[in-house]
């Protein structure tokens, strides 16, 4: 394959090659992005000229944008929904279930207390914690929009994972100060 | 693109024919310049069969340069005009440099003018005149490109110059100047870790996770890799750019001064005693101890012996340094020391035992230093360039690089506004769009920045520009899309366009003015230290803006229909308006949101009268849109 073969204006799924769904196989989706990557990327055509190393790098941005598109879960559905013409209103709605809230203001508060005392361990068990409750999270996901195709509660659960996402940010955050 | 490829400029039109490029490891300390004979990798030497060029220039007062070794030898007797490791200067200005007592040239400040074209990038004066970072390196460069070009009979096509992974825009931006200073044409930029995992990936057929830690003279890289099926993709990296082995000299230095009683020497003892720390430092690499001696200028003798001991105990925290930078660039993979397979060393710094010590401990395995840390970057490098220059072999490889720090732009009130996060692969593109901030505002500044602080003032600038033109509009009505756009080599493009009319902007990004000294690690370390300043500090900010947004709005009304108020009912909105203007001199967020909220407040039953009156010219037959704007 040339890359004058590849359409990028077709949806990232499609440059992929991948059927456009909220569940991936993330060994293949791999697998073609080394291998989109191996036809576009400017180090191909370093020895051409500049016009052509101005495409190669606009190519080469477009597929490692849908890469990091397509191998998040939260960001993949959110493409998904947006294809399917449905907004997540992560901005605007704030309609969140009281206990989910309640849970999250007590994980952050736990994060905190665990900085605070530059409890590594507790951070650890927290960090676990949350991987499992956002795998959890995401699998409710794929089967709401491959499955049961009811995007309004999948959107729902992007806002969800949209906590959740900032709340690993924050023990991110917390491993960098304890280790200061 | 066929078409294209046999109608290059410049280059030779026969495909078979095998392009002459390089791979050049542009050092703290040392320089090397290698490149692929016969499918090898090989380090070309000077006539006297010596790899490694010093990189030390010397400026002599009849204008003529010496480069390597011979301007080495004369250092501590003209220090001021001999120039060591002039890496540490690429892209900075004089205050990045911290303690400049300690170095023996005479310093120019070149401030910025604001410009965002000045460079801000220190010089020095020398017998030959004011020389700037990228004259010096250039030299080293020229040097290098005649080795090359004597030792392979004809014009080099191209080169792959490389640079620490945590080089920022600034110092990126200078080594590709310097190298087209020095006629050379700069295939790409390459990480100096990614470089030697090239060159070690390729020799071992290696798959899996790999560490690459790149201590070198002047500066300190870690990267993590991932080698599967002939594609190197770094998965993140870390580092600092002011770290590296002069360091561990000038800990000797210090200790000397300690213990002969000695406090600031003149230019010749200070390049004396950094050289004798180099050379002791050396020794404790093969040996338990050393003894220093040396004649000052002064007459003074000093004999000091120094123990390894002493030594690791005076450079601990500077390994320690190291360190945690590990600790970050794994947590920024996602990995953990089990995943690793294999540790890569490099650079020569890499050869004291502590360094050696340690890693080994972090990682719990034996650092492979199966080749030589010292050429390792110069042979990757010149793989590469082989492959950019078309000289296709038959087996390719991919090579996914990140960018180091994250990028950012200044929103209202000092703040950063990221748009690229660290460790993105390059090239990466990223928009965002912004909004005016007054009525009828028709220009725009766009300030880029690098770093990983929420306060600009924290972080490096970058840029500053300015965006004329902007069709005047309501605050909030305008929408400026701003592109910033990271190539191959991690130079960032920044463009910005208002929406509504299609005005564009754009600038190459040129270093606008430096920081203080270490600041990279210092915006990675203090981005977390100070969390809780910066949260407090952006609390304040925004509610200094959104202030400032409700006092103009407020202003605005009653000048537009203050004839609506009764009699009585302006007072106490202006008494608020006052009250709100106070607090903004204060930094309090809270009592910033009380007063607000109680001009709210105030404004309620005015801002009904300004709604019936919209609504009520509506029904006459206005536009609503005729009444938002003047």
């Amino acid at each position: 394959m040339q890359p004058s073969d590849l359409d990028f204006q077709q949806n990232y799924f499609k440059l992929f090659g991948l059927a456009q769904s909220c569940r991936i196989d993330p060994v293949r989706l791999e697998q073609q992005y080394h291998a989109l990557q191996t036809l576009v990327h400017p180090d191909k055509s370093a020895h051409l000229p500049d016009a052509e190393q101005r495409i190669a790098m606009q190519h080469a941005t477009l597929v490692n944008e849908a890469y990091q598109t397509l191998r998040s879960t939260i960001r993949r559905a959110r493409y998904l929904l947006s294809l399917y013409g449905v907004d997540t209103q992560e901005g605007t709605n704030t309609a969140m279930p009281v206990d989910f809230l309640m849970e999250q203001m007590e994980w952050r508060e736990a994060v905190g207390e665990a900085q605070q005392a530059r409890d590594a361990a507790a951070l650890d068990q927290l960090e676990a914690h949350i991987k499992r409750e956002t795998h959890e999270l995401e699998a409710q996901l794929e089967i709401k929009i491959d499955t049961e195709r009811n995007y309004a509660d999948a959107a729902g659960l992007v806002r969800k994972l949209r906590f959740m996402e900032k709340l690993a940010e924050e023990i991110h955050a917390a491993y960098d100060e304890i280790d200061t | 693109m066929a078409l294209l490829q046999i109608s290059e400029p410049g280059l030779s039109t026969a495909p078979h024919q095998h392009r002459l490029a390089v791979g050049i490891d542009l050092g703290t300390t040392n320089s090397l310049v290698a490149t692929v004979r016969n499918g090898i990798s090989v380090v070309l030497n000077d006539e006297n069969g010596r790899a490694m060029l010093p990189s030390v220039v010397r400026y002599a007062p009849d204008e003529s340069v010496t480069v390597g070794e011979a301007a080495q030898a004369v250092q501590s007797d003209d220090p001021v005009n001999t120039i060591v490791s002039v890496k540490r200067f690429m892209g900075r200005g004089l205050k990045d440099i911290g303690d400049i007592s300690r170095l023996p040239y005479r310093f120019i400040d070149a401030p910025s003018t604001g410009s965002g074209q000045a460079s801000g990038m220190l010089q020095l004066r020398t017998a030959s005149g004011a020389k700037s970072p990228v004259e010096v390196s250039s030299e080293i460069l020229k040097v290098l490109r005649a080795r090359a070009e004597a030792a392979l009979g004809g014009d080099l096509v191209g080169a792959v110059i490389t640079v620490p992974a945590y080089f920022d825009d600034a110092q990126r931006q200078a080594t590709k100047d310097a190298a087209k200073l020095a006629g050379l044409n700069v295939l790409r930029l390459l990480n100096e870790p990614t470089a030697a995992a090239i060159a070690y990936g390729l020799d071992n057929a290696s798959e899996g996770v790999y560490a690459v830690y790149d201590l070198g003279g002047g500066t300190f890289d870690i990267s993590i890799l991932r080698l599967s099926r002939g594609v190197f993709e770094v998965l993140a990296t870390n580092g600092d750019s002011a770290l590296g082995g002069d360091d561990f000299d000038h800990r000797i230095q210090c200790w000397l001064l300690e213990k002969n009683g000695l406090s600031a020497l003149g230019p010749r003892d200070t390049r004396l005693l950094l050289t004798h720390a180099r050379a002791a430092k050396e020794q404790l690499t093969e040996h338990d101890e050393t003894r220093i001696t040396a004649v000052l200028s002064s007459g003074d003798v000093i004999d000091n012996v120094l123990t390894r001991a002493e030594f690791q105990s005076m450079s601990q925290n500077l390994v320690q340094r190291t360190l945690q930078s590990l600790r970050r660039a794994l947590r920024d993979a996602k990995l953990g020391t089990a995943d690793i397979k294999g540790v890569v060393m490099v650079g020569g710094a890499t050869r004291m035992p502590q360094v050696q010590h340690a890693v080994g401990e972090f990682f719990g395995q034996v650092p492979l230093t199966n080749l030589d840390p010292d050429k390792v970057v110069a042979l990757g490098a010149a793989i590469q360039a082989n492959l950019l220059a078309g000289n296709r072999g038959g087996d390719e490889w991919l090579l996914l690089d990140v960018i180091p720090l994250s990028l950012g732009i200044e929103t209202m009130g000092g703040l950063t506004e990221k748009i690229i996060p660290r460790n993105s692969t390059i090239p990466t593109a990223r928009a965002q769009e912004f909004t005016t901030f007054r009525d009828g505002q028709t220009a725009m500044s766009i300030h880029v920045v690098q770093g990983e602080r929420e306060l600009v003032s924290d972080c490096r600038s970058l840029a500053k520009f300015e965006l004329r033109g902007i069709p005047a509009m309501v605050a909030g009505a305008a929408r400026i899309r701003v592109t910033f756009q990271v190539d191959a080599d991690g130079l960032l493009n920044v463009s910005a366009r208002e929406m509504g009319s299609g005005i564009e902007a754009s600038i190459a990004v040129k270093p606008s003015y430096g920081l203080s000294d270490a600041e990279i690690t210092r915006m990675l370390q203090d981005s977390t230290q100070h969390a809780q300043h910066d949260m407090l500090a952006r609390a304040l900010c925004e509610q200094q803006t959104e202030a400032n947004q409700l006092l103009e709005a407020v202003q605005h009304a009653l000048e537009q229909d203050g004839d609506l108020l009764e009699p009585g009912e302006r007072e106490p909105i202006e008494a608020r308006m006052a009250a709100l203007r106070d607090t903004l001199q204060l930094a309090d967020h809270l009592a910033i949101k009380r007063a607000a909220g109680a001009l709210n407040d105030a404004t309620a039953g005015f801002a009904q009268k300004r709604m019936d009156k919209s609504v009520a010219r509506a029904l006459t037959g206005k536009k609503i849109s005729d009444l938002g704007g003047e």
